[in-house]
This record gives structure tokens, C-alpha cells and sequence, in this order.
């Protein structure tokens, strides 16, 4: 059933990972995302997966939950990885007909789709250890100085955690339609593309009509309750730099120190 | 048409923490004719019960025969089902899409590869059996319509498909009283055009009693009572027990101390009335009035039956409006 998409792919546990500020989780995701791109040789990737392997067993979340979040671009991996191990120029190990792997090739190869994976584990890891509540709070907090520039920092984090918020309600809103299309004799799965696409009118007709109504509705109760907008609003749970995240801070220093000095230094 | 359903199990989110099981070992049989409510709170296991029927959920254990087909059973075709067992869901106005009245409920009997013509007279027929004009709403958009109409055109969108069974969710809700009304006049007619089974589930225990001829009662998953309305509503404690009520005239019957008077519930839905319970509101008025002939003017005073004598109580000294 469509019900069962997990999205957001929050993973609940009570791990020190978990209680990090959102806005240091998210300038060190920035900041390991960043030092993959430094890096130029495998030892560096040796820090990198041993950093990343230590965070995900401080943050609890299993192993196997967190390398679910590569089975969508495992396609994109496999596509970067015969791409590199065929089309880069080098020593020949290997030649049939026009197809050839080189030793330059064979390194790039894995190379780029380890950098692939690790980006995706730990960018994977800051949605699996942030609610999304907590991550648009810490977005709208990191852009205050851009609120300076005329940027409406509050309303964006306000419209990112609105559409959040209603994606579970759509999506059962998207299940009930398609349970009532389905009970008139709608068919979505048989026939061409065209019939197919065709079928989804019964679904996304109602579904929009039911968005707007949906919208609507929360823009009444939002005025009633005396919404306006970011001036002067306090959060119920503000967010508080605390000794935890400082020491986290120091610790992800080290990491960016190590990743500069294995640079430097081999 | 008959309906038959044997140790029905479906369990959602299963090997997962917080599996529930959404309907529990549910066995019954519905003759052809038959007028089901099913009633149960929130959370109860109706609608998951009810899915099963056409073949929208798949039951994890179980089996289900809608006449001579098992649509449990591999291979079957699911248009098959869907064309004899119809169902509307809760706020089924929600489903309408099509530009006008007209082409919305044909959806169904185009999707049923009929022809134009046999479409046209369906939809014809279906816009009269809900009581919508068909010359002055037929070409009218679905979405300008009020909200009782709406809910109207959408279940005739089910009908036109021509179901032996008519599976109704909760259409009277969220509906003012006249729309209310409406609908279950309309599900009168349609039973009597059509015949066939109709299964009504709602919270309304007044329309349960008023229109349907067996009630199933549903707590956590389990199918606990079955009977005849008079039967099922009698034992008021228990349906409180589940988290239901009564009938209104019920509730007001026993607040009079009338419930198990004798002769009481005659009025009620003809024929199936175990002796004593009242379930509309001709019954109450009965009930009163056979009171007063037997007991004289002062029989009803508010108090159960019997407690009067005990405590020698009177109406003035409780006080009225208690």
C-alpha cells in the first residue's frame, strides 16, 4: 500500500547523536560533505568511513537501516562505476572489441563510487537522526543573517515544515482516492503508458482538489490562532547550543584537521 | 447473492513493532436481502472489514466467497468482484472528478466496458434513485454542487455500476439534517429498486435502527455480537462496554423506565423486534402510551422501573430537570 512509503526516514533512538543541535549536525554534514571532495587518495577514505562507521554506532541506528538509504541511487553508483571503469584512457589491463579497462580506470572507478556511497551514507545519517521538524528549525536559524539581506528566512522554514507535515496526510488522502477510483472498476496498473497515465486523472484530479481544501483549511485555523508571520514569534522548543554539541564541535575540528593533514602529509 | 466470510484475519504493518490486528478471526454469513449495519467505535476494525469485501484489501488469513467466487482464492478477477460488490467510502465526494455530474458517474460503467447507450441509461437511472434532477445537474460540474448533492452524485456513481451488494461507509457523515435524511431515504429506495444486500456501516445507531434488519457489532478486530437491532441494542451495557450508545429513543425509553415494558418496540422496524426494546421514536410514543393505560397518568416520573417502590421516591421530590 502506498501507506507504507516511509519518508523523512527518521529513525527514533535516544543517542547522543540524535540529542546534537540540528544546526551543528548541519554544518558538519556540509563540512563532511566537503572534505569527500578534498580528499585524492583511498587512505583518506580510510579516515573518512572510519569517522563515519563511529557516528553511526553512537547514533544506534542500525547498520542495515542506514545503507537502505543507497538502494535508490545504487543505479547511479553501478552507472558511475562502469562509465569510469571503461572510458578512462591509461594502461590496458583488460581488452575485448572496443571495450577496454585500464588500471587509471579501475582505481577511478572505485574511487568515485566509494565517494558516492560515503556522501550518501552520511548525508543519509543527518535525516535518519533529525526529525524534519527539527532540521527546517535549524535551517531557519542558520539563514538569520540572510534575513538582513530581505530574505524570508521564518516563511521559507514555515513552508518547508508545512509541506513536511502534510506529505503522510496526502499520501493516505492519495491512498483513499485511489481505494475508491479502484472500487468504480479504475485499473492503474495494466495497458499502455498511455492508458496508464491516462488512469491517474481519477487520482490527481481529486487529490489536487483535496490539497487546495486542505490548504485553505490551515490557512483559516493558522489566522485564527493570530498568525503573522516570523515578527516577534518564540518557539516552544528553542534550540540551545549545549556542552554536547561544543565537544561534538571539537571532535568533527579533529576530523577536518586529520582530513587536511592526510593532504597535506601523503 | 450471498456473502460469506470465514476466520477473516488482516493485520497491518506486519513484523514490524507496532503491528495491530485490524480484524481479528472474523467469521459470519450474509443471506441475499439482508441489510447489514456494522457498527463499532473508531479504531474497531469496520472499514478493514469492509475493504475485504471487493477485493481492496488482501486478508492475511482467511476466506471470502461473494456468491460462488472465492476472491481470496489466486487468479480471480478482481473486475469480477468489483462489479457485483460496490462500495463508497467515507466522504465519498472526495472522489469526484470529472467535469460534469454526468461523465463522473458513468466512470464506473465505462470502466465496466458497457456500452454508451446502456451507460447512459444507468447514469439515468442511478441520478433518479439518488433523487438529482438529471435535466438540471446532469451537465453541471461535480464541484458547484452543495455538499449533500455531491455525496448524492458520488454514490450514484457506485450504483450505476449495478451492485448485488452496496457497500455504504459512513455516508451520512458530516451531513446537516436534511442532507442526512436524504441519504437514508435514498438507501431505502435504492434497497427496494435494486434489492441485493446492503451493508451500512456508521456511528449513528438511530439509522442502524431505522433501516437495517441485522447489526454486527465490532470491537478491536473481533466480530463480539450479531442479531436483529432489538436484540443487539437491548443489552445497554454492554454496547457501552464497546464504546457505542443506543438509539436515541432507546436511551430515552430507558431513562423513562420503560425499556422492557411489555408491548414496547411495537412500532419499531416491523417483524425483527425482540419484545421490549424500543428503537424509533413511534415505538417510544407507543410505549408511553400503553404505560399511562396501564399505570395511569403518573406511570412515567424518570424513574426505572421497580427503583419507584424501593425508595418510594416521587417526581416532585427528585426534582424534574435532573
Amino acid at each position: 500500500m502506498i501507506r507504507d512509503i516511509t519518508l523523512g526516514q527518521y529513525y527514533p533512538e535516544y543517542s547522543i547523536i540524535h540529542k546534537l543541535d540540528p544546526r551543528l549536525k548541519l554544518v558538519v554534514t556540509l563540512v563532511y560533505i566537503a572534505s569527500l571532495f578534498i580528499i585524492e587518495d583511498f587512505f583518506g577514505y580510510i579516515i573518512v568511513a572510519a569517522a563515519i562507521f563511529a557516528v553511526i554506532a553512537a547514533s544506534r541506528v542500525p547498520p542495515r537501516f542506514v545503507m537502505r538509504g543507497l538502494k535508490p541511487i545504487l543505479i547511479i553508483i553501478i552507472f558511475t562505476f562502469a562509465l569510469n571503469i571503461f572510458m578512462t584512457s591509461g594502461d590496458v589491463l583488460w581488452e575485448y572489441g572496443w571495450l577496454h579497462v585500464t588500471r587509471q580506470g579501475l582505481y577511478t572507478a572505485f574511487f568515485m563510487a566509494l565517494r558516492l556511497i560515503l556522501l550518501i551514507v552520511g548525508s543519509s545519517l543527518l535525516t535518519l537522526t533529525t526529525k524534519p521538524m527539527k532540521l527546517t528549525d535549524g535551517i531557519e536559524s542558520l539563514l538569520t543573517p540572510a534575513k538582513k539581506l530581505g530574505v524570508p528566512t521564518h516563511e521559507l522554514a514555515m513552508m518547508m515544515t508545512i509541506a513536511l507535515r502534510f506529505i503522510p496526510t496526502l499520501l493516505e488522502e492519495t491512498d483513499k482516492i485511489m481505494k475508491a477510483q479502484q472500487a468504480r472498476g479504475a485499473d492503474f496498473e495494466t495497458g499502455s503508458i498511455f492508458r496508464r497515465v491516462k488512469a491517474l486523472v481519477p487520482i490527481l484530479i481529486p487529490l489536487f482538489v483535496g490539497a487546495f481544501r486542505i490548504a485553505q483549511d490551515l490557512a483559516m485555523a493558522m489566522e485564527a490562532r493570530c498568525y503573522r508571520g516570523g515578527e516577534g514569534r518564540t518557539k516552544l522548543n528553542a534550540l540551545k547550543f549545549k556542552r554536547r554539541d561544543l565537544a561534538a564541535a571539537f571532535v568533527s575540528a579533529g576530523y577536518v584537521a586529520a582530513i587536511i593533514m592526510e593532504r597535506i602529509l601523503l | 447473492m450471498t456473502i460469506r466470510v470465514e476466520h477473516l484475519t488482516h493485520t497491518y504493518n506486519k513484523g514490524l513493532a507496532y503491528e495491530t490486528k485490524a480484524v481479528d478471526d472474523v467469521s459470519f454469513e450474509v443471506a441475499d436481502g439482508e441489510f447489514i449495519g456494522v457498527v463499532g467505535h473508531t479504531g474497531s476494525g469496520k472499514s478493514t472489514l469492509i475493504q475485504h469485501l471487493n477485493g481492496i484489501l488482501k486478508p492475511d488469513a482467511g476466506r471470502i466467497w461473494i456468491g460462488d467466487i472465492d476472491i481470496t482464492a489466486k487468479g480471480v478477477k478482481m473486475h469480477e468482484i468489483r462489479k457485483r460488490v460496490g462500495m463508497s467510502f467515507q466522504y465519498p465526494e472526495y472522489q469526484l472528478f470529472e467535469e460534469t455530474v454526468y461523465k463522473d458517474i458513468a466512470f464506473g460503467p465505462r470502466n465496466l466496458g458497457l456500452a454508451d447507450d446502456e451507460i447512459d441509461e444507468r447514469v439515468r437511472e442511478a441520478m433518479s434513485l439518488v433523487n438529482l434532477k438529471f435535466d438540471e445537474m446532469a451537465e453541471r460540474s461535480p464541484f458547484e454542487l452543495s455538499g449533500g448533492q455531491k455525496r448524492r452524485a458520488a454514490i450514484a456513481g457506485v450504483i450505476a455500476m449495478r451492485p448485488e451488494v452496496l457497500i455504504l461507509d459512513e455516508p451520512t457523515a458530516g451531513l446537516d439534517p436534511k442532507a442526512h435524511a436524504d441519504i437514508l431515504s435514498m438507501i431505502n429506495s435504492v434497497r427496494e429498486r435494486m434489492g441485493g444486500i446492503v451493508i451500512l456501516v456508521s456511528h449513528n445507531m438511530d439509522d442502524i435502527a431505522a433501516t437495517t434488519s441485522r447489526v454486527f457489532v465490532m470491537d478491536t478486530g473481533r466480530l463480539v455480537r450479531a442479531g436483529a437491532p432489538a436484540e443487539v441494542f437491548s443489552d445497554a451495557g454492554y454496547m457501552r462496554g464497546v464504546g457505542l450508545g443506543l438509539p436515541q429513543a432507546t436511551e430515552m425509553a430507558a431513562m423513562l423506565g420503560l425499556d422492557g415494558e411489555p408491548g414496547a418496540g411495537v412500532g419499531a422496524a416491523a417483524g425483527e423486534t425482540a419484545p421490549g426494546t424500543i428503537l424509533d421514536m413511534d415505538g417510544l410514543v407507543d410505549a408511553i402510551v400503553s404505560a399511562r393505560i396501564a399505570r395511569g397518568p403518573d406511570a412515567i416520573d424518570g424513574t426505572p422501573r421497580g427503583e419507584e417502590d424501593r425508595n418510594g421516591a416521587t417526581r416532585d421530590e427528585k426534582g424534574v430537570g435532573e
